[in-house]
């Protein structure tokens, strides 16, 4: 145990110590918040450009429709020729032109209708042109039919559907994929892990292959002390980096939020919906204010059973992995080597971020998300994903969660003393880069 | 208990191959042996099973009475073949890392440290990284952390490769003190005549097995076929040799006129050194009379080659 924890001391003040790493410690944060600064302000800016159409209405109808908005004014030619509104909107630069003929009929004169620009226009500019014709033509033929113009715009209130689970809680529209959200940023926490330090394993084990200081070392240690140590300690660099990436990185915001008084807000609300109000009866009891309601949810979120499951997955998955990398390490001679390996091992880890960005944040229980957080190479990224909807009634069964880190537990075994075996042996070997099937030879040995 | 290491028919095999087939051999205490062949005996694969960092597939070690266990470790050096530091840690600092490794508390590992510096006069390398030291230097490091525990049990593996003459005959120094001071040293080489001199006893490895050991000079004892290499002074030396040639197996023979010199190596029959002897000093002045001793490199040939007669 003595000899274990010399190993991971050295390991670990190797890796703090390293320049690289030191320098990716502090200016990692500050790339982070610079990015996402620079991604806020370019939003603003795109938002604040604001596009001038001008048109150019002969026939009688349409007279009140065009009204500036945030986005886009609305500038009204008259008493002109068609070739001098052109020519004069060209001139004055604006986005475009929008020529509405004199005819009787509503039908006729939206046919003949059209929008002149420089280039082909996109869907924004054109959508909210095409909204007007459509309802001002809808509203036409629902009159030809008989209903009035006031009846006309109670028939178009938009609608929600309240939904609520059986036991009569009110359930949120998007809250699964909000929950979803918070679960895969934890599964994509531990990919990032994963990657980063596993690849800082392999690396310092190719180390102390190619500098030949291995055979000194492991005459006074096992190989798999090493292996371990070598582990253990470059996780805990990679947890001191990741703590003082979290805590710079906040503080950054912050100060960057209180000097720019930039608005964030808007960027982490992605998560989907932007709640309408409702204003509609509900036979449950009367909602509180959508917002807070999220809120509630979000608390209700239960936290320290995810934390905690967090760490039994990150741990083991981080265990498994990191393993599979230092035996890649020993196997090898030299970096470039390595690519063949890594390729099925980043496999499972990007699948599982993906069958959990398209599978699991829209159906948390369907068949995919079950079988992929039993199987033990994705279970800790997309179970991570499915938890923040709690444990048994509404949430994951019991048994799936037990039964995930048991597969977990099991292969985490196997594939330890495969890996130590596999260890054992590359690190005496030296020259050429082996294949599939001399590793599984190895294993003999 | 007269030995420090006994190997009982040691067997180990990677995949179909044995890497060591059936060897026994045992180094007596405080003494220096070399364990000799050519590359790919089986040399390496003895001294990792030894250092416990591969195991046999069959067979028995014995260190200094017990079966070999895992705190045997700190009673034994190694220099291995393959031999490195970490390129980018400190000298001071990876030093004092390894004899931790080795056992030793931080303060005793410090003061022999001190002690050894001081000896070979690197003092004041100790805050440098390996990567600033030369090829040699870096040797001179890998040795104090191989004997800085004081083993009871050296292991050499190629010691002195990367070595340049001058730190080679210093650390070859400190391994005869080692020894004086009760260690008992095992070389391994490939290059046979670069121990011989230093090896009391030696054992041969070819193709994974022992073809032979023991101790040295009995061993030589043992190979020498009375071949003596003659140096005469006479007139008429075209004569002479053309008198003992038909009597003796004459080779390599060379006549000087000018300094009336001859020389040549001769194969006597055994027990007859004497009457040769006599007879020459009656014909000539002898100059010197020498018997050749085989070297441990043509002992190995010997003996393969025999060994391949045999079978």
């Amino acid at each position: 145990m003595n000899k274990l924890s010399l190993i991971i001391k050295r390991e670990y003040l190797a890796k703090v110590r390293n320049k690289s790493f030191v320098i990716m410690t502090f200016l990692s944060p500050i790339l982070m918040v610079g990015m996402i600064v620079l991604v806020a302000y370019l939003t603003k800016v795109n938002d604040s450009q604001k596009r001038i159409i001008a048109v150019f209405n002969e026939s009688d109808y349409f007279s009140n429709d065009f009204n500036t908005t945030e986005r886009t004014s609305y500038i009204f030619f008259k008493d002109l020729s068609l070739q001098a509104a052109k020519d004069s909107t060209l001139s004055l630069g604006f986005s475009g032109l929008l020529h509405i003929p004199n005819h009787s009929d509503l039908e006729e004169v939206a046919q003949s209708s059209y929008f002149y620009s420089k280039e082909a226009p996109n869907s924004s500019v054109l959508d909210p042109l095409e909204y007007i014709f459509e309802e001002r033509l809808r509203q036409r033929k629902l009159i030809d039919i008989g209903v009035s113009t006031e009846e006309f715009t109670t028939i178009n209130d938009r609608f929600e559907i309240n939904i609520a689970t059986f036991t009569g809680e009110q359930n949120l529209k998007g809250i699964n994929e909000m929950k979803a959200f918070v679960g895969g940023g934890f599964g994509y926490l531990i990919m990032m892990f994963i990657i980063i330090y596993g690849g800082f394993v392999m690396r310092s084990v190719i180390e102390e292959k190619t500098s030949r200081i291995i055979e000194v070392i492991i005459s006074s240690v096992k190989p798999f002390q090493l292996m371990l140590g070598k582990i253990i300690g470059t996780s805990l660099a990679g947890i001191t980096q990741f703590t003082i990436w979290i805590i710079s990185a906040s503080l950054l915001l912050f100060v960057v939020f209180l000097v720019f008084g930039i608005d964030l807000t808007g960027l982490s609300d992605q998560s989907g919906t932007s709640p309408n109000p409702m204003n509609s009866i509900s036979p449950l009891p009367p909602a509180p204010d959508t917002m807070q309601l999220y809120a509630i949810e979000f608390l209700e979120i239960p936290w320290f059973m995810l934390i905690s499951l967090f760490l039994v997955y990150f741990i083991l998955g981080y265990l498994i992995y990191s393993s599979i990398y230092a035996a890649i390490g020993a196997a090898v001679d030299n970096e470039t080597d390595t690519q063949q390996f890594i390729f099925p091992i980043i496999l499972p880890l990007m699948l599982a971020i993906y069958v959990g960005f398209f599978s699991v944040f829209s159906n948390p229980n369907g068949p995919i998300a079950v079988a992929f957080s039993l199987f033990p190479l994705t279970s800790p990224i997309v179970m991570l994903m499915r938890l923040p909807g709690g444990i048994g009634e509404g949430g994951v069964p019991l048994w799936q969660v037990i039964l995930s880190i048991i597969c977990l537990i099991v292969t985490f075994i196997a594939i330890v003393w495969l890996a130590a075996k596999i260890y054992r042996v590359g690190i005496l070997m030296y020259g050429k880069k082996p294949t599939y099937k001399e590793l599984y030879r190895w294993l003999k040995y | 208990m007269n030995n420090i290491l006994v190997a009982s028919n040691v067997t180990k095999k990677f995949g179909n191959q044995f890497a060591l087939n059936n060897v026994s051999l045992a180094i007596p205490k405080n003494s220096i042996c070399g364990l000799l062949g050519p590359n790919g005996a089986g040399k390496t694969t003895l001294l990792r099973i030894i250092n416990q960092i591969t195991y046999p597939d069959s067979g028995e070690v014995m260190f200094d009475g017990e079966p070999l266990q895992p705190h045997h470790i700190a009673l034994i050096g190694y220099l291995p073949e393959e031999r490195g530091l970490y390129k980018s840690m400190k000298v001071g600092e990876q030093a004092l890392y390894l004899a931790q490794l080795k056992g030793l508390s931080k303060s005793d590992a410090k003061q022999k440290l001190k002690y050894w510096f001081d000896k070979l006069e690197i003092g004041d390398w100790w805050n440098r990284k390996i990567q600033e030291l030369s090829k040699g230097m870096a040797q001179k490091i890998q040795f104090i952390v191989t004997v800085l525990h004081e083993p009871k049990l050296l292991i050499f593996d190629e010691p002195f490769s990367g070595f340049d003459p001058i730190n080679a005959n210093i650390i070859k120094d400190e391994i005869i003190n080692l020894k004086e001071k009760g260690a008992s040293i095992i070389f391994a080489t490939h290059r046979m005549e670069s121990v011989e001199e230093l090896c009391e006893y030696i054992a041969l490895l070819h193709n994974a097995e022992k073809i032979l050991d023991g101790r040295l000079e009995d061993i030589k004892k043992l190979y020498k076929n009375n071949m003596f290499r003659v140096g005469l002074e006479l007139e008429n030396g075209e004569n002479f040799l053309d008198l003992i040639s038909d009597k003796f197996d004459i080779s390599h023979s060379h006549h000087d006129m000018n300094r009336k010199q001859l020389d040549f190596t001769v194969q006597l029959p055994t027990d007859d050194t004497r009457s040769f002897l006599t007879f020459l000093s009656s014909k000539s002045v002898i100059n010197n009379f020498v018997e050749t001793i085989p070297t441990v490199n043509d002992i190995f040939i010997q003996t393969v080659q025999r060994k391949n007669d045999h079978e």
